[in-house]
């Protein structure tokens, strides 16, 4: 092996400024939203102001509750759905249909929003199906099980088979060895799957633009309409709790596949 | 052998939920855009004309068959509008690609020559800027790019500029904020091509007396063109059908389709031509969603 580092001047700068590049602009926003200044821009001192002024807007909060309750309804009926897909796909050898159910779980992934909101939204007409909490649930499982899919394939695909072959030669039933060899290996990409899936329906604006009904408006819709008015304080207040959330759920991931798995090989979101 | 085939039976019976979800929420809903993207317009909720009505017979069926009209398809062919929304959605999604590539791949790059152990570091930390909210990393830059915003703060302090500039509503913020809000997508497949290779392969260039750009160009570039195709597939996709990034941060005088068929739908309310519209996009992007998910299929499925 190589007693020096690779690295040369030209790869620590684009480094340096690549991360800079990614992270100052959430910096400068969560420091923003700590100012006492209505005017967005000019430094006040530190405050809570507009904290306050978030927990007393009722339909903030009410938009809050209702993004919260989407994510966690799609990002589990999305995890269970694509995990079963994912062990459809790398276990099931060679199945009818098997092209076409890859291509509809890997076109998701990178379909434009836009065409996907309309569609489900021209079903849901379709099916005079009143438009809320359910229809954006669907919406966002639709959406986030994919990625769940590909989370758990990729976690799948580099397990040593040998394991649930060798549990199967002992006399395990296929069921017994894939819930008691299988699972507990790929529970760190499920989890990291559902935490995926968790902020990517917190996230959405666009489907669940198409897909709700009057009077439940989800989180991303409000800010949006906000947003589009102008800068608000009270935005950036918002924006810093959804990152908090954000950066915990992270937090328990990381800490989740660190007490499931013991192997090096951690489970890449995406 | 036994063993394999004997857990794949009930392993593929494990497809059943999921490929019944996909079918009705992922595949029946394009043909209800088909459908309507066929009918007329109408001024009623829901606002277009019903084409089908299976249980009015059969002759019903065929004279519903001969309603069928492609005036909305001749709409968008014949409206400046929507030629020139898609024609600007595959330059803007081209240039912002471009762009991106040009940026990522140092940064892949880098991270793929930094010491192994820093390396899932650095890979979290490109991945947790794509976990954070999309909208507020748009609404970031808003911040920064504003008139009295932070940019132009810093641009006077430093006598650069003597009044501010503006930058939002303007093409420049539109892809500052496509090229941060994909970075991520970019950098993730270069970094892991550029991982996996071979670092003897560039040495050996190096000592048969290479200069870096040759070891670069000749070595190291087309060994990742998987990945760089990986990352461009990802990013360019999604480009061209954008909505949020050009609606909050370009200006209104050209629109991209993405933004042309939510103003069909949101605001004139005219169903049936956002559908259509929807419809060409997906002819648009069908080749570059089948070069992608041919990838994916190979990246997930042949180890």
């Amino acid at each position: 092996m190589r007693k020096f580092s690779r690295l040369s001047r030209f790869n620590i700068a684009s480094l340096a400024l690549g991360f800079a590049f990614l992270y100052l602009p959430i910096l400068i926003l969560v420091i923003y939203s700590f100012n006492a200044s209505r005017l967005v821009t000019v430094w006040g001192g530190w405050s809570l102001r507009w904290y306050r002024e978030f927990f007393a807007d009722r339909a903030m909060i009410e938009a809050s509750w209702m993004s919260l309750r989407v994510a966690v309804a799609s990002a589990t009926i999305a995890t269970l759905l694509g995990t079963l897909a994912a062990v459809a796909l790398s276990r099931g050898e060679r199945f009818r249909g098997r092209t076409l159910f890859s291509g509809m779980l890997y076109a998701p992934l990178v379909m434009p929003e836009v065409i996907t909101g309309l569609s489900l939204l021209l079903l849901f007409v379709a099916l005079d199906a009143e438009r809320g909490f359910w229809t954006v649930t669907i919406a966002h499982t639709t959406l986030t099980m994919c990625f769940v899919a590909v989370v758990v394939q990729s976690r799948l695909g580099s397990l040593d088979r040998s394991l649930e072959e060798a549990a199967m030669d002992l006399g395990c039933a296929p069921a017994r060895a894939f819930l008691s060899v299988t699972l507990p290996l790929i529970a760190p990409a499920i989890v990291a799957g559902w935490m995926l899936a968790f902020t990517l329906s917190l996230d959405d604006l666009v489907i669940a633009s198409f897909t709700t009904g009057p009077g439940s408006a989800t989180l991303p819709i409000r800010i949006y309409s906000e947003v589009r008015l102008g800068v608000k304080p009270e935005i950036n207040a918002i924006c810093t709790l959804v990152i908090a959330l954000i950066a915990l759920v992270i937090v328990l991931a990381s800490l989740a596949s660190k007490l499931s798995s013991a192997q090096g090989e951690s489970a890449a979101p995406l | 052998m036994s063993a394999r085939r004997i857990f794949a039976r009930p392993a593929r019976l494990a497809a059943i939920a999921p490929y019944v979800w996909m079918v009705l929420f992922f595949l029946v809903p394009f043909g209800f855009v088909l459908k309507i993207s066929l009918s007329q317009t109408a001024i009623a909720q829901p606002p277009y004309e019903p084409v089908f009505d299976l249980t009015a017979g059969w002759t019903a069926i065929h004279a519903a068959f001969a309603a069928l009209s492609i005036d909305n398809f001749k709409l968008l062919a014949s409206d400046d509008i929507y030629v020139f929304a898609y024609l600007r959605s595959l330059t803007v999604a081209a240039a912002a690609t471009a762009l991106l590539l040009l940026i990522g791949y140092p940064i892949g790059y880098g991270m793929a020559r930094l010491p192994k152990r820093w390396q899932p570091v650095a890979m979290v930390l490109v991945i947790v800027p794509f976990w954070t909210s999309f909208l507020i990393r748009i609404y970031a830059w808003i911040n920064i790019l504003q008139h009295d915003g932070l940019l132009n703060q810093i641009l006077r302090a430093l006598h650069l500029v003597s009044r501010p500039v503006v930058w939002l509503s303007t093409d420049t913020a539109m892809y500052i904020g496509i090229v941060y809000s994909y970075l991520p997508f970019m950098i993730l497949p270069l970094y892991a091509t550029l991982a996996k290779m071979e670092p003897a392969l560039e040495e050996a260039a190096g000592d048969l007396g290479a200069p870096p750009w040759q070891v670069f160009w000749l070595v190291t570039f087309p060994l990742s063109l998987p990945g760089v195709g990986a990352g461009v597939l990802l990013c360019f996709i999604p480009v061209v059908g954008e909505f949020v990034i050009p609606d909050l941060l370009a200006g209104s005088s050209s629109l991209m389709i993405g933004q042309t068929l939510w103003l069909e739908f949101f605001t004139n309310k005219d169903w049936p031509v956002a559908s259509a519209a929807a419809i060409v996009l997906l002819v648009v992007l069908l080749l570059p969603l089948l070069l992608y998910e041919r990838l994916q299929r190979r990246q997930l499925e042949e180890r």
